[in-house]
């Protein structure tokens, strides 16, 4: 139970689920201009689809590569719905759509998981693989349904106002999301301390041995993976909400990959993970964007840093780093922490420098060699820019090098103290 | 048909390519009786074991668990008509705690299935069944362990508990003692005897002490066939069992 639960050696859940509340309550308050507003908005759909999509990679080790198919078909059934409910064909209120776009995940995941799940491990991936694509072809295919290029917008302000809430302003839909959320999180927490939960890890851990036990691991991948596709489904709906427009992309190989790497980059094996990745993806997705048009690649670099040093992904650190303070010892290692700022700090300067400099000279040459940098002026014409840049890049990864054996060791020696008090190993 | 027959095999042969793994086999096993399955290295007695659980289909011939044909069954249908079986080599869920892994191994017998709609924390009966069988394996202080942090024999403690909480009536036990000292493989016996009562039991073992102290009947399987059955005392007299087997132990022994 202690492994899948947030933070609960440290604090008692229950308050760990009112601070949640609280956040949720007042973020719009201290981010409150509409930047941070869509983006707190964007934030709780990214959570559920991330949560979602761990319930399959986390908890029960399916390496989908297909998750926007369910997200995706999600939005487009509730801005179908959205629309119905504009002209009159359907009286629903705009604050349950989300749920037309659970069901249409649920119905999709039912349907394609039937097929997807008959297969675990790599089969299983290149199904979802196969499912991605197919759909995404069909949104080519069929524009009446996925509106083609323009794709299928809609109007969330429709229909009788329930107490003055008319879902124009972005605050009142940012509620309407942050509710949604909460109790996505909270069901998605609830169905890990279930017996199909607890199978799923064990269908993770070790599919053969399920079968022996009486378990059919097909129908554990399969409950689980509908599951999935009905939370996928609302954040697709909420997204569909919140933009007001649904295009192809959403159901895309894009989509699809840009969880996984954030699922990932979150942490796959606790709970809380995903949440820190959806966060993760939102801030990438709107605001590296804006800094930089190498954010992809920045992105990818990260990505890759974390699979060889952090294959937990950032939960995982955070968990790591939490045992060693309950054991007080953090202290110690401070100085390796500092070293890692340290040599980050360089890493990202000189592969900074030199990643912008490319891209200036490969899109903006027309405009001259001088480019703006972290505050100073770069001349990408100069080669004493670039060896200057290359050298910091270099003294950061040997200082990354020198830094982490040390900390390696360090490490070590504390857990296996850990270990020792505790007469167990963690 | 013996009412009281609890595992029949009739003719069954495993083919894999053009290898003839099982050849053959007949052995008909009355509930209750413990069974050890001897023979060299080669002679098919995991095969057979992966034949009877499911994890491989018959080539051709029927094997019948309390009466019904299971051959061609799935492993979880095999299991939940009362069969259960442990493995040579370790197999556990490991980044599960003891307790969970117990805890699986009871769901499906008490009933909850694929349930998301109740609180593992609320299956009175499951927790204590697990509690139960957390004490009898002796791992009760390991309760939240996680399964790769066990020592060897405790794992293989908990892979014996795995393989017996769910509660088959018929099972298996694959080289349950394998890779264990021998004052380990002393307790472990012991605790197998325990665990065991009032099941029917076969298992393939190497040691011969083990062998004769544990089981009411041995049967011998060599290349495919099943060459005797019968009491340990009678085996032990069996000229042909010697030839084949024994003899070459012992020789191996000296």
């Amino acid at each position: 139970m202690a492994s899948n639960s947030p933070a609960s050696p440290l604090i008692p859940a229950t308050w760990v689920w009112l601070g949640f509340a609280l956040v949720l309550l007042v973020a719009p308050w201290i981010f409150y201009s509409n930047l941070s507003l869509t983006m707190l908005s964007q934030m709780g759909i990214a959570i559920i689809a991330c949560l979602s999509y761990n319930m399959l990679l986390g908890q029960g080790g399916m390496l989908s590569f297909g998750h926007a198919v369910y997200t995706g078909l999600g939005s487009y059934l509730t801005i179908h719905a959205l629309n119905a409910v504009s002209q009159g064909h359907l009286a629903l209120p705009v604050s349950v759509l989300p749920m037309i776009g659970g069901l249409a995940g649920m119905g999709f995941a039912f349907l394609l998981g039937f097929v997807t799940t008959r297969k675990s491990g790599t089969a299983f991936s290149m199904i979802t693989l196969g499912m991605a694509e197919l759909v995404f072809a069909m949104s080519l295919m069929f524009s009446d349904f996925f509106g083609g290029e323009a794709g299928i917008s809609g109007n969330r302000v429709v229909g009788q106002a329930v107490w003055g809430i008319t879902f124009g302003p972005q605050r009142q839909v940012y509620y309407l999301i942050a509710f949604y959320t909460f109790i996505s999180v909270g069901l998605l927490y609830a169905l890990t301390q279930t017996p199909l939960g607890r199978m799923l890890n064990a269908v993770r851990d070790n599919p053969e041995r399920v079968e022996f036990i009486g378990y059919n691991t097909q129908q554990v991948r399969y409950r689980a993976f509908i599951i999935a596709g009905f939370f996928a489904g609302i954040a697709g709906g909420l997204g569909a909400l919140n933009f007001e427009i649904v295009t192809a992309e959403v159901v895309g190989p894009a989509r699809s990959g840009a969880y996984l790497l954030f699922t990932f980059l979150g942490g796959a094996t606790f709970f809380f993970g995903p949440i820190l990745g959806g966060i993760l993806m939102v801030l990438a997705f709107v605001l590296l964007s804006e800094i930089t048009k190498a954010w992809l690649l920045y992105l990818g670099l990260v990505f890759l840093f974390m699979v060889v040093y952090a294959p937990g992904g950032l939960a995982s650190l955070i968990m790591a780093n939490l045992r060693v303070l309950k054991h007080g010892r953090l202290l110690d290692l401070l100085p390796s922490y500092l070293g890692f700022g340290l040599a980050s700090v360089l890493i990202l300067a000189g592969a900074g420098a030199l990643v912008e400099m490319v891209y200036h000279q490969q899109l903006n040459a027309a405009l001259g060699t001088d480019l703006p940098f972290a505050g100073i002026v770069l001349n990408s014409a100069d080669p004493l820019t670039w060896l200057t840049a290359l050298g910091l890049l270099l003294v950061g990864l040997l200082l990354f090098e020198w830094v982490r054996q040390r900390f390696a060791l360090r490490w070590s020696a504390i857990h296996s103290e850990m270990a020792q008090s505790q007469g167990i190993s963690p | 048909m013996n009412s009281s027959m609890a595992l029949c095999l009739r003719g069954v042969h495993k083919r894999f390519g053009n290898t003839e793994i099982i050849r053959g086999l007949h052995l008909e096993v009355t509930s209750g009786e413990r069974v050890a399955i001897i023979g060299p290295n080669g002679a098919g007695k995991s095969t057979m074991f992966n034949l009877i659980s499911g994890r491989f289909t018959p080539t051709s011939g029927e094997i019948l668990l309390n009466g019904q044909r299971i051959d061609g069954l799935k492993p979880f249908e095999i299991n939940r008509m009362g069969l259960s079986r442990s493995f040579q080599i370790t197999n556990i869920f490991p980044k599960l705690s003891v307790f969970e892994n117990l805890r699986c191994a009871v769901m499906w017998g008490l009933g909850h299935r694929y349930s998301f709609w109740t609180f593992l924390s609320n299956l009175k009966d499951a927790n204590d069944l697990a509690h139960v069988w957390m004490k009898r394996i002796r791992l009760d202080t390991k309760s939240d362990v996680l399964a790769m942090n066990l020592t060897y024999a405790e794992q293989r403690a908990l892979e014996i508990g795995i393989t017996m909480a769910g509660g088959a009536n018929v099972v298996l036990l694959d080289e349950p003692t394998a890779g264990m000292s021998n004052s380990e493989t002393e307790r472990f016996i012991e605790l197998i005897k325990s665990v065991t009562k009032g099941k029917t039991l076969l298992t393939v073992e190497h040691d011969m002490g083990v062998v004769f102290g544990l089981a009411d009947k041995i049967a011998v399987l060599v290349y495919g066939e099943i060459i005797a059955y019968d009491t340990p005392d009678k085996i032990r007299a069996n000229l042909r069992v010697q030839e084949a087997y024994l003899g070459s132990l012992q020789a191996q022994g000296q």
